[in-house]
């Protein structure tokens, strides 16, 4: 369901922006004329990741001691801040190799977290209300696994698919694929139906009564936004902890 | 004795209730008109239904762990903090199966 009116995309212009036409492409298609405003929105929220992240870098840069923070709350008290919870839940997650994976966990925790935010404020359409955002995020977790199993174990990654014993390995190799295959499809859609679940129920109150209740539902759409971040990145640490442990047998 | 004579009556009211959406979707459908009247009528009628059973289900699931949740809080009050972030994930999980369910309610209404 599109927000249908103007958000801050048409006032920049980012959805006039024609793309070029590479003709058809093999499995999708042909390509829109227009930007997506799907994309349109994912591009505002990275460029507001990266405006933070460099303010944040040259803030960095100025202070005179590092380790004793500031006694209010600054803007670098709040990168500082986000970057802490996400070492800890790496820590507390995947142990003693959680520092290897700050990056991808980092990226997917202020990714998520700010576009799923953004659709509390109103002008913006978060970018996670739609499937194709969700699924290149669980495509991307999926195909990371495998990436760092073969890097891990190289071709032995094989003997995680094929269960206890080997000759049970006709019978557990399907169904390990389809497990397998489930998980992407299950962290996007669980996504996506959350944040276009909950941008569709503030806009019916909206349209019933629009005084003081929907207050009541973005308070409710902030603590889904911060709890759905919580599960996606818990879930693909544990996809990855899962492909890199060596099991003792 | 009090609980079997609620239950009774719960299912006596929504088995009679499903005569009233029986009657309600086949005016609509026969309102349509069209040859696709009587396929809508039951789309309408399976999303609205599958979406009711879904939740149902998902929240008796997610008033156990929060049971389960609580009476740990309260045998151990200062232990709070690490029985509340489980029962989040937990609860989040097991909304995203009721999820799964309205995205299939909007697909077959054709709302997408």
């Amino acid at each position: 369901m599109e927000h249908g009116g103007i958000s801050w995309i048409h006032l920049i212009g980012l959805d006039r922006i024609k793309l070029p036409s590479l003709g058809p492409l093999p499995f999708l298609g042909e390509m829109p004329e227009h930007m997506p405003p799907y994309v349109a929105n994912g591009l505002l929220v990275m460029g507001l990741v990266i405006l933070f992240a460099v303010l944040g870098n040259r803030q960095l840069k100025k202070t005179r001691d590092p380790i004793i923070p500031d006694d209010r709350l600054t803007f670098r008290n709040v990168l500082e801040l986000i970057v802490e919870t996400v070492l800890k839940l790496l820590d507390a997650n995947m142990g003693r190799r959680g520092k290897e994976f700050v990056f991808i966990i980092g990226g997917l925790v202020v990714f998520i977290l700010f576009s799923n935010l953004s659709g509390i404020v109103p002008g913006f359409d978060p970018p996670t209300g739609n499937l194709n955002t969700t699924a290149a995020l669980a495509l991307t977790v999926f195909c990371l696994t495998h990436y760092f199993g073969v890097r891990e174990h190289g071709v032995k990654y094989l003997k995680h698919f094929t269960g206890p014993f080997l000759w049970l390995a006709p019978l557990m190799f399907p169904i390990e694929m389809i497990g397998h295959l489930a998980r992407p499809l299950s962290l996007s859609l669980r996504l996506f139906g959350n944040i276009m679940g909950d941008h569709t129920v503030i806009l019916i109150f909206f349209a019933l009564m629009p005084f003081l209740i929907p207050l009541v539902v973005m308070a409710l759409g902030i603590f889904v936004a911060i709890v759905q971040t919580l599960v996606f990145v818990l879930l693909s640490m544990a996809y990855f902890s899962g492909a890199i442990e060596h099991t003792e047998h | 004795m009090l609980k079997k004579a609620v239950m009774i009556f719960l299912t006596g009211v929504f088995s009679s209730l499903a005569f009233f959406v029986t009657a309600l979707a086949a005016e609509a459908g026969a309102a349509a008109g069209e040859g696709g009247g009587e396929a809508r009528m039951w789309i309408v009628i399976s999303a609205g239904f599958g979406m009711a059973i879904a939740t149902a289900a998902g929240a008796m699931s997610q008033s156990k762990g929060l049971t389960a949740a609580l009476d740990g809080i309260a045998r151990n009050p200062s232990a709070a903090g690490q029985m509340v972030t489980p029962m989040i994930i937990g609860l989040a999980l097991i909304e995203s199966l009721v999820i799964y369910t309205l995205i299939i309610a909007f697909l077959i209404l054709g709302k997408f």
